[in-house]
């Protein structure tokens, strides 16, 4: 197979585009595609503040390669939620995204959680009725607030983080058998800043993930091959693996759902209720916006927290 | 014969097959993985030669 630039050597096959291309011009390619989409989705200019979600995956240092190769102001945010699982999950991650920053002269912020809130992911999960039996949704709240206060306090303009098109594509499928109105609502390329919310941004999300593990693998980028020891067997992975199937009898099926996905939603197939929206108000602790009156639940896990590590040295 | 790895699993095929065939076979979506051989990335047309060690990358990851 040739590369359609050049001719030479292919050494990547887009099916869904009708693409092959040589490592010269795949590199060269996927900076002007994620380039588009910034300018498309009008995400962040060159002005701007970025705060990348760096986990030491593939996708969140692509995405960080790619914006510092394009000339984007960007540092990184590594969340250290104390996952080991015996493979010292979040201190290898922590290491290879620390290695990065060095290795290309990249600021990135450190926060770990144990140290924060007194408590890991684990045991924040452990300690809370939403957790007990899988930490996943622990860790989505606590990472989604992180993220959020970090990139206000801090002052950044845009909060960018590393999904790509199959992440996209799951949980559409996901909240499209469930029919979850309000999900399907808020996902999307950008979500716009609103009071409390710092402006999110997915640069990588129309990017199928095997052209980012390309994108990695050419720019010899060291990532976390090992998946998240919680994730193993997760919904979202079942569904990227139900799509795959669909993708090779039908290539660009994954691209078409997502686009004719925001196509309706821009259609407004996806009407706002507005009494809805409405309701969100901030929590009285932490001023991040909530739909239920009262803290949010990231403060109510953390103030549980809080009370049982006082019980148990109470207790000493 | 061609040796497969994915992740700690090991396949085996017969030389002069295509990549894409000897995914099929085994079983392996393309869409899942990306197949390299010596470091260097390959795609689905690259025929597949004795002694050829295919690591074969994947794709997917979530939670």
């Amino acid at each position: 197979m040739k590369c359609r630039s050049c001719g030479g050597k292919a050494v990547v096959n887009m099916r869904h585009h009708k693409l092959a291309l040589c490592k010269e011009h795949f590199l060269e390619w996927i900076p002007a595609q994620t380039e588009r989409v910034i300018e498309k989705y009008g995400m962040f200019t060159r002005r701007e503040k970025i705060l990348v979600a760096v986990s030491g995956g593939k996708d969140s240092l692509s995405l960080w390669d790619i914006l510092q190769r394009l000339g984007y102001q960007a540092d990184g945010l590594y969340i250290g939620l104390g996952i080991d699982e015996g493979i010292s999950y979040s201190a290898e991650s922590q290491r290879i995204a620390e290695n990065f920053a060095a290795a290309h002269g990249l600021k990135l912020r450190v926060l770990e959680i144990q140290r924060e809130y007194g408590a890991s992911i684990p045991q924040i999960a452990q300690e809370t009725h939403r957790g007990r039996d899988k930490p996943c949704s622990v860790c989505g709240i606590v990472k989604r607030h992180v993220m959020n206060r970090i990139a206000r306090d801090l002052g950044y303009d845009v909060l960018a983080t590393g999904h790509n098109l199959d992440d996209e594509a799951s949980t559409l499928f996901g909240n499209t058998l469930s029919w979850s109105g309000e999900y399907l609502l808020r996902q999307g390329p950008v979500l716009p800043e609103t009071p409390g919310l710092a402006r999110k941004v997915k640069p990588l999300c129309r990017l199928y993930e095997r052209e980012v593990l390309a994108y990695a693998l050419l720019r010899g980028i060291e990532y976390i091959y090992d998946e998240c020891p919680f994730a193993v067997g997760s919904t979202s992975i079942y569904y990227k693996e139900l799509l795959n199937k669909m993708e090779n009898d039908r290539p660009g099926m994954k691209l078409a759902f997502y686009l004719s996905f925001l196509d309706a939603r821009r259609n407004g197939f996806f009407a706002e209720r507005t009494h809805l929206q409405a309701e969100l108000h901030p929590c009285p602790n932490c001023r991040q916006p909530t739909s239920a009156p009262g803290k949010c639940s990231f403060c109510r896990m953390i103030e549980r927290i809080t009370e049982t590590n006082f019980q148990r040295d109470e207790s000493r | 014969m061609v040796k497969l790895i994915l992740r700690k699993q090991e396949y085996e095929v017969r030389p002069g097959m295509s990549l894409r065939d000897a995914l099929k076979k085994l079983g392996i979506l393309p869409e899942g993985i990306i197949a390299t051989r010596d470091g260097e990335l390959i795609v689905e047309d690259e025929i597949l030669k004795d002694g050829d060690e295919i690591i074969l990358v994947m794709a997917i990851s979530g939670g």
